[in-house]
């Protein structure tokens, strides 16, 4: 049977996961943090894996401490405040994730950083905020979708990119915040 | 067509498509620059090095920026040949690099973010910095 002549959303949903066994984000994260045999299946690919990996981690990282710089400031009011949070907090899973597979892959995780150079002095209200927010979740779509093609084991290669449509979710809802059209095309580069 | 002449025609097409079909356009660059964002800011090192001072630059000579051993002892010069080249293939330029990017694969793409980038350069956020 064909999704689309499915009665309803909510059966056709049902049925593609049924039919798909996939869930995704439950899928990436089981790989990330528990598979033993994640680093055979890399293999000679290792260290670039685990390059590629590192440097999704320092954005993480750094996303991270930019939404709490977001939430000191005392600008974000709520519920924009509770969104700022919420994002944060897939960062840090994305990070504690992303930490746990390099290790997992032989790799030394890099670290969050003591002291980050934000343009502090352009964040001067809600908005500016939530635009500094938006520009790093843009680019986190970008460098996801630039690093997927990269990787030699390509269940990592789908780990990223379960982490990129969580980031293009967070760009997309920013820009509805900003009063901005959320998707503003098809496709992304 | 014989062999040789055929993969001639092809070699030759194949470097007319890379190349730029249009003069540079750096308000288009800008945009592009978003997807940069990420990782790479204008006056202030993110995961990658700042931009302002690009062109003209040593490869991996920002002071206090942590680069890969791989980007230090590539002994490229930042002009606007090197960075073309970069950008279409990072990991293929510089092994070892840790901008690990699949590449700017559009060569008018390439043109417009280093035509961004040199004019950024001259304007006043770089100025501040």
């Amino acid at each position: 049977m064909s999704f689309l002549t499915m009665p309803n959303p909510a059966a056709a949903r049902r049925l593609f996961l049924g039919q798909s066994g996939l869930v995704l984000s439950g899928a990436a994260i089981a790989l990330l943090a528990g598979n033993d045999a994640l680093a055979a299946k890399t293999q000679g690919g290792a260290a670039t894996d685990i390059q590629i990996l590192n440097t999704a981690l320092g954005a993480e990282l750094e996303a991270i401490a930019a939404y709490q710089l977001g939430a000191e400031s005392k600008l974000l009011q709520k519920p924009v405040l509770d969104l700022a949070v919420t994002f944060q907090g897939h960062h840090r899973e994305h990070a504690d994730m992303l930490a746990k597979t390099v290790q997992k892959l032989g790799g030394k995780p890099v670290a969050a950083k003591a002291k980050y150079d934000f343009p502090v002095e352009q964040l001067t209200s809600q908005a500016a905020v939530l635009k500094f927010a938006a520009k790093l979740e843009q680019g986190a779509v970008s460098a996801y979708l630039g690093a997927v093609p990269l990787f030699g084991n390509r269940d990592l290669a789908k780990a990223a990119a379960s982490i990129l449509g969580d980031e293009a979710m967070h760009w997309a809802v920013l820009r509805q915040a900003l009063g901005e059209v959320p998707v503003p095309s098809a496709f992304m580069a | 067509m014989r062999p040789l002449a055929a993969g001639m025609a092809v070699a030759a097409t194949l470097a007319i498509a890379a190349a730029p079909a249009e003069a540079a356009d750096a308000a288009r660059g800008e945009q592009l620059y978003a997807r940069c964002a990420a990782c790479h800011a204008l006056g202030s090192d993110r995961v990658g090095p700042r931009h302002c001072g690009l062109l003209g630059r040593r490869a991996g000579s920002v002071p206090g920026f942590l680069y890969t051993d791989g980007m230090k002892n590539s002994k490229l010069i930042w002009n606007e040949k090197a960075l073309d080249r970069f950008l279409a293939k990072p990991m293929a330029v510089v092994p070892g690099t840790s901008m690990t990017y699949d590449g700017v694969l559009d060569a008018q793409d390439r043109a417009d973010l280093i035509a961004y980038l040199r004019k950024a350069d001259a304007g006043p956020e770089c100025a501040r910095r």
